[in-house]
């Protein structure tokens, strides 16, 4: 082949794989111009209050510290919620589940994963709330407990899918040696081919948290929305995301309310770059083996 | 966000309408250029959609478009000049008027019809009247428990919608006296969100506009509003709305630059006739006269 057709490929590709890249540097820059001037007026420690009040005739108040307690909670709780059921359901469907069986549930998991947000959320709301409400016999069934088991159902197929790779990809001298050996099946799986997948799991459950921080619509129908400093599951919180989601539509452009809400998304991103960051680690660190 | 997606459907719904209605016309026709955008309140949306419809009927060469985006987004229109009419849920504010006499424009405001809030709780409410300052104390936050005002000793779950809708801002001015939310109140993304929670949770309040709370009259109790301790309660309706006898009720406005003229005049004067009116009543709203 002649070089220069080598090199005009080469370069197509290296466009297409870096567009990614030049995506995410123009979104930083973008949200740093709209958010910047907000450091100087009304000033960078506004943002620390623990009150969010954006709209009001008195004073408004940008305080993110509840929102990110709100999410913080929501996401928790997902997490505590999607990593039993994720990591044992992969260790299920790789290690002791017939082919059938597998050829089952497989599809389930992905249809799951494939459910519109908005669709989990209107069953969350009528659905799920109620029966929360009923259980712990609250006021309303609209709390951050709701929010996270929502998130957790939409959570774990990602770490289902991941953590069995990951136990699927553990060499099978590992297995055939430890029963040699004389441990038991159950003893081979905990004792030798989980810790051996580990790195895999864990970066399956911070993708997974990944997806959970992220989310927006299902939180924004069924956590209630009230940006209060919280740390009770079964009380109304307002997430990061759902507070965007829902004031971003009508907010004056360039006003004080709308920069705030861009400094939302900053964190926001900070938070999921800084989750991926170690995703990523975890990851390479089990691919070296 | 749900809000945001219907009037989009909306927008484009329309905007085909428009686009049919062009292409059945003569080139001699389009050039007669009656063309009328309005923009503005999501309440009033469909409201305009309704009379645009019936008045395109009667006036063949007439082309309206009508787009959502909020009372605020309508007024800034207003003022940038992209649009004849401007739909609010609110009067315009006097930071607004200042700008548009800087732009050399004088905004006109024309009442067009009403539009009552409902304040609803669950049929099971002991609870059926209230004094607007006691609605405006729940809402605020000095009572808490419904024992307070006469009923049952449960605490209040607070209702409310998300700080960009026109209702939000209405309710606060005067219903709660400029004072800010509670931050206990859950924010709820849209009015059937309210009804349905309101429906669930037996200790809610929440604020609806009288249509949907006339739809939802099989679920949800309308409570009867006294103005002041001492004047009788009212229950909300289009003859309590009407007569000004029901307290929460705030007028639907159309502002043009100027006295309309041209189409824009014949528009006006349309919606105003009984023919207009009666489209108000038909759409859950409340006729001026």
């Amino acid at each position: 082949m002649n070089t220069w057709q080598d090199k005009a490929i080469h370069t197509i590709l290296v466009g297409a794989a870096s567009t990614s890249i030049l995506i995410v540097l123009l979104i930083f820059f973008f949200l740093g111009k709209e958010a910047f001037s907000f450091i100087w007026d009304p000033g960078f420690g506004h943002l620390f209050h623990t009150k969010w009040i954006p709209v009001s005739f008195k004073e408004e108040i940008f305080g993110i510290v509840p929102l990110i307690t709100g999410s913080l909670l929501v996401t928790g709780l997902a997490v505590v919620i999607m990593v039993p059921f994720g990591v044992l359901g992969a260790i299920y469907i790789a290690e002791m589940g017939t082919l059938s069986e597998r050829n089952f549930l497989k599809p389930f998991i992905e249809i799951l994963a494939g459910i519109p947000s908005v669709v989990i959320g209107f069953f969350g709301l009528v659905v799920l709330s109620p029966i929360i409400k009923e259980i712990f016999n609250l006021n309303t069934g609209l709390t951050g407990l709701t929010g996270a088991i929502l998130l957790a159902f939409m959570a774990i197929p990602t770490v289902i899918t991941v953590s069995e790779d990951a136990i699927q990809s553990v060499p099978r001298a590992y297995r055939e040696a430890s029963l040699a050996l004389g441990a038991s099946k159950l003893q081979t799986i905990f004792r030798v081919i989980v810790p051996a997948a580990l790195p895999g799991i864990i970066a399956a459950i911070m993708l997974g948290t990944g997806r959970v921080i992220g989310e927006t619509m299902a939180v924004l129908m069924v956590t209630g929305n009230a940006a209060k400093l919280t740390i009770n599951p079964f009380d109304s919180v307002r997430t990061m995301t759902a507070t965007i989601a829902a004031e971003m539509g009508e907010v004056a452009f360039g006003s004080h309310h709308y920069q705030a809400l861009f400094w939302v998304g900053i964190f926001l991103l900070i938070m999921t770059f800084g989750l991926n960051v170690v995703a990523q680690k975890f990851l390479k660190k089990y691919q070296m083996r | 966000m749900l809000k945001k997606m219907v009037t989009l459907g909306l927008t484009v719904l329309l905007a085909s309408l428009v686009m049919v209605t062009c292409s059945r016309k003569t080139e001699e026709q389009k050039t007669a250029a009656k063309y009328i955008t309005i923009k503005g309140s999501d309440t009033m949306v469909h409201l305009a959609s309704a009379w645009a419809e019936s008045f395109m009927k009667s006036h063949p060469d007439a082309d309206i478009s009508v787009t959502g985006g909020g009372s605020g987004t309508g007024i800034a229109a207003l003022l940038n000049g992209t649009t004849d009419i401007c739909i609010a849920s609110r009067s315009i504010k006097a930071k607004e008027i200042t700008l548009a006499k800087e732009k050399g424009l004088s905004p006109n405001e024309i009442v067009t019809s009403r539009d009552g809030i409902a304040v609803v709780v669950n049929p099971g409410n002991p609870i059926s009247e209230l004094t607007i300052e006691q609605i405006g104390k729940i809402y605020t936050g000095v009572y808490t428990n419904w024992k307070d005002l006469g009923g049952a000793d449960h605490e209040i779950v607070i209702l409310s919608r998300e700080s960009s809708s026109g209702t939000y801002v209405f309710f606060q001015e005067h219903v709660m006296k400029k004072k800010d939310y509670s931050p206990n109140a859950m924010l709820m993304p849209s009015t059937s969100a309210i009804i349905q929670s309101v429906t669930q949770d037996m200790w809610a309040i929440g604020y609806v506009g009288l249509g949907y709370g006339v739809q939802a009259a099989d679920k949800v109790k309308m409570l009867n509003v006294k103005n002041d301790a001492d004047s009788p309660a009212v229950a909300p309706s289009v003859a309590s709305v009407q007569d000004a006898s029901y307290g929460i009720a705030r007028p639907l406005h159309f502002y043009t630059n100027g006295t309309p003229a041209g189409t824009t005049k014949d528009f006006v004067d349309f919606v105003l006739s009984d023919a207009g009116q009666a489209i108000v009543l038909e759409a859950g709203y409340v006729p001026i006269n």
